[in-house]
């Protein structure tokens, strides 16, 4: 493989793209709800009408708008379909020629999409991710092109410096720094591994662009892989996400044929050889230092931390962890350049950032928008707002190691920096929103029991400190609380966060941490419900 | 090797590079309060008995695996040090049925030591009695995962020193527990040397010698020192 093959499959996968072109959506959310057979559906009726030289069905990843799916969008004239059922198909077809649908017609200017700054979702929705050369008709692998023929690996990591990329998976660490730190620590052997075990509550992010446009992250890999002199990579995928596995297995396998990945990699004298491992299900596995415990074979637990992966690593060699979203963003960073890339974004946090939404709000699904943008933008103006003439109470971020973000601090801007300010964190994207009918306590008594049943043992204070977190919540929240027990779920989050082992555990408590700065109330309220408060010894037999 | 200079509470102590702070704070005299850490095996950091403050830094270090650096300014025995210890010890004591009165170790636990040293007399915690299972299948030595903290000292031990890795954790969270083989009975492992290392490295009456009645199960380090000793000397070679 060259730069002129690579043009030609480029050019004969746009030459054979026809005039007209339905998108349906195969991600996870749309495929369950009979994707395919709407796809099927799709082509019979183009068949029947005859129409199959002038438009193509192409089976793509996410368009964001889950909560609408299984989503059907027209090519070039720009009509989305929502709720699309197989039934549907015939009427589509027939618009085509004029006839109206019985599909609902979705709002393609509402702020949903407009408000949109696709990078890491740039291809998302487009591509049919099972076909690279869908992949490189968009450009795909001409960054990894450009570095392996033309750049020195230190240009590389000066590129993704200049640029100010964090990590996406939550601490925001500089991706830049990351990359210089494993490049110049000395050693024969080097890793590159991506952290594709997204367990947070309410967070699709990597499991959608896995699922959409997976030859991004191979391409962001081989590249961090050539920058930091590493040939051997590893990305670490959740055994929940079979769709992804599947994908990625696809994309390795079609990259390799055509000589983008394995040896001689454009036929140059770089190697890079991709390997999956899936994960077993225990959420622990996300942290760095667990999950390449999990790659090697062994008990998937958290060790201390120094030595870092990029000094000591997987087989105590210098390894890269990325996200899936850092690496998805490095081909467009090396395409368009840092300059482009730093220009978005505020003055801390650059680029843009793909959000999950959940909960309780009208729209449902994938965003991607610049760093900096309001809380309010994204929950009011893009999702719509609560359902149902609700009012929006808070936003929940950063998954399990996040906190709550009350209405009234809305117009934080998401950036590393705020959201830290208002004790939540950027996390991997997961945004949970919750409206009046939602009580906090119960929040924090669902995330704790997530933590009781996801900590791996290891240490004594996440081990034991969140059983009992969790037992005083129960307590709290079935009216059995006492006074003073608010005391002790202080003491006891602030021991959890100081003593644990690893991030996990401490940021357990966070849940509990970040409910009781803004609404200590409800604690209180649920305290005074207690029976025995009252002095009502009939109630509380009652409610025994 | 060079020689580091480092300030633990207050005093003036030299180390070797590559020991831990714990290493050095134990060569000036200096007690550091440990549960998973044991003479001769490898250490995980796990128990949090030894966390130290540095510095200006609000991040707690396990001194069991930190390295000593020139200059370091440590910390062992602040009140908040003090505070979080005892609340772990609290936390252990209620996680599961550790009953001293009853105990084959009663008098010569760590676990006991260390609530004695840092004046736990009760829990404020819920005591949890989970229902744990006991194996006494084994000739010689039993396990009772009721008294177990899961320091994973038996683990490493069997591992490290025996070469036999019988031992093993499996289950998470709370619910984790030691295991034999595969989950086998301790009496089914066929991999099991009888060596009886992982008695004398338990912290607590776990693991014990059968036949000892309530506070004559007595562990001797000095058996698991002496091996450890002399295979680093190689004192049996030659």
């Amino acid at each position: 493989m060259d730069s002129n093959e690579l043009m030609e499959i480029k050019e004969a996968q746009i030459a054979s793209a026809k005039p007209i072109r339905l998108r349906c959506c195969l991600a996870a959310g749309c495929l369950y709800s009979e994707g395919e057979a709407i796809k099927e559906a799709l082509e019979n009726a183009l068949e029947e009408e005859g129409l199959t030289d002038q438009v193509e069905v192409l089976g793509v990843g996410c368009m964001g708008l889950c909560s609408e799916g299984p989503l059907v969008q027209v090519d070039p004239d720009g009509i989305l379909y929502e709720k699309v059922k197989p039934s549907d198909a015939r009427s589509i077809v027939a618009a085509l020629k004029g006839g109206k649908a019985t599909a609902k017609i979705g709002d393609l200017s509402h702020p949903f999409f407009t408000k949109q700054v696709p990078v890491v979702l740039e291809n998302s929705g487009k591509v049919d991710p099972e076909r690279i050369e869908t992949y490189i008709a968009r450009d795909g692998y001409q960054a990894l092109n450009t570095v392996i023929n033309e750049l020195h690996p230190s240009q590389v990591v000066e590129e993704v410096t200049k640029s100010g990329l964090r990590g996406r998976g939550g601490a925001g660490y500089r991706t830049g720094l990351k990359w210089e730190l494993v490049a110049k620590t000395p050693g024969d052997r080097k890793y590159v591994v991506c952290n594709a075990d997204e367990g947070d509550p309410g967070a699709f992010m990597d499991r959608s662009v896995l699922e959409s446009d997976p030859h991004r992250v191979l391409e962001g890999m081989a590249i961090a892989a050539y920058a930091v002199g590493a040939n051997q990579g590893y990305i670490y995928v959740r055994g929940e996400y079979p769709l992804c596995i599947k994908r990625l297995q696809i994309a390795i396998r079609q990259a390799r044929n055509l000589g983008l990945l394995g040896s001689a990699v454009f036929d140059t004298s770089f190697n890079f050889r991709v390997d999956l491992r899936i994960g077993a299900g225990a959420f622990v596995c996300g942290e760095e230092t667990a999950l390449m415990a999990s790659i090697e074979g062994r008990r998937g637990t958290p060790r201390p931390r120094p030595p870092f992966p990029a000094e000591s690593g997987l087989w105590n060699s210098p390894t890269l962890i990325n996200n899936v979203e850092t690496y998805a963003n490095i081909p467009l960073i090396i395409r368009k350049g840092a300059a482009w890339f730093s220009s978005m974004g505020t003055e801390r946090s650059k680029g843009t950032k793909v959000f999950s939404l959940a909960g309780k709000v009208k729209h449902t699904g994938l965003i991607e928008v610049p760093m900096g943008t309001p809380l309010r933008v994204i929950v009011n103006e893009m999702a719509g707002g609560a359902p149902d003439g609700g009012k929006v109470k808070a936003v929940y971020t950063g998954g399990l190691s996040g906190g709550c973000i009350p209405a009234e601090k809305l117009d934080t801007p998401v950036d590393y920096e705020s959201l830290v300010q208002i004790g939540a964190i950027m996390g991997s994207g997961g945004m949970i929103v919750m409206d009046e009918t939602d009580n906090m306590v119960d929040l924090a008594h669902f995330f704790m029991e997530f933590c009781v049943d996801e900590s791996c043992g290891k240490c004594v204070p996440c081990r034991a400190g969140t059983v009992q977190i969790y037992r005083l919540l129960d307590r709290i929240l079935n009216g059995m609380g006492e006074d003073g027990d608010i005391a002790k779920l202080q003491e006891l989050s602030e021991m959890v966060k100081s003593c644990s082992l690893c991030g996990l555990g401490q940021s357990a408590p966070n849940p509990v941490v970040s409910t009781l700065r803004y609404y200590r109330n409800e604690y209180i309220e649920c305290i005074h419900k207690n029976p025995k408060r009252n002095g009502n010894k009939n109630a509380v037999k009652a409610a025994k | 090797m060079a020689v580091k200079t480092l300030t633990i509470d207050g005093r003036l102590v030299s180390a070797m590079e590559g020991q831990t702070v714990l290493e050095a704070a134990q060569e000036a005299g200096i007690h550091i309060p440990t549960l998973c850490h044991l003479d001769g095996v490898s250490d995980l950091g796990a128990c949090r008995m030894c966390l130290v403050e540095l510095g200006n830094s609000p991040k707690l270090q396990p001194a069991c695996v930190l390295k000593v650096a020139e200059g370091m300014e440590v910390r062992t025995n602040s009140d908040r040090l003090r505070k979080y210890r005892k609340m772990i010890v609290e936390l252990l004591l209620s996680e599961r049925n550790h009953v001293c009165s009853v105990c084959v170790s009663n008098g010569h636990c760590e676990l006991q030591d260390m609530a004695v040293e840092l004046g736990v007399d009760h829990s404020r915690f819920d005591y949890i009695y989970p229902v744990e299972r006991v194996d006494i299948t084994h000739q010689r030595f039993g396990v009772d995962h009721n008294r177990c903290i899961l320091c994973g000292r038996c683990v490493r031990v069997c591992d490290e020193v025996e070469g036999a890795h019988t031992w093993d954790m499996a289950g998470r969270g709370a619910k984790s527990f030691v295991i034999t083989d595969m989950n086998q009975p301790w009496g089914d492992s066929t991999s099991c040397t009888s060596c009886g290392k992982c008695v004398q490295a338990c912290p607590t009456g776990a693991i014990f010698q059968k036949g000892a009645t309530v506070g004559e199960m007595q562990k001797d380090r000095t058996r698991l020192e002496f091996i450890v000793t002399a295979r680093e000397k190689k004192q049996w070679i030659g």
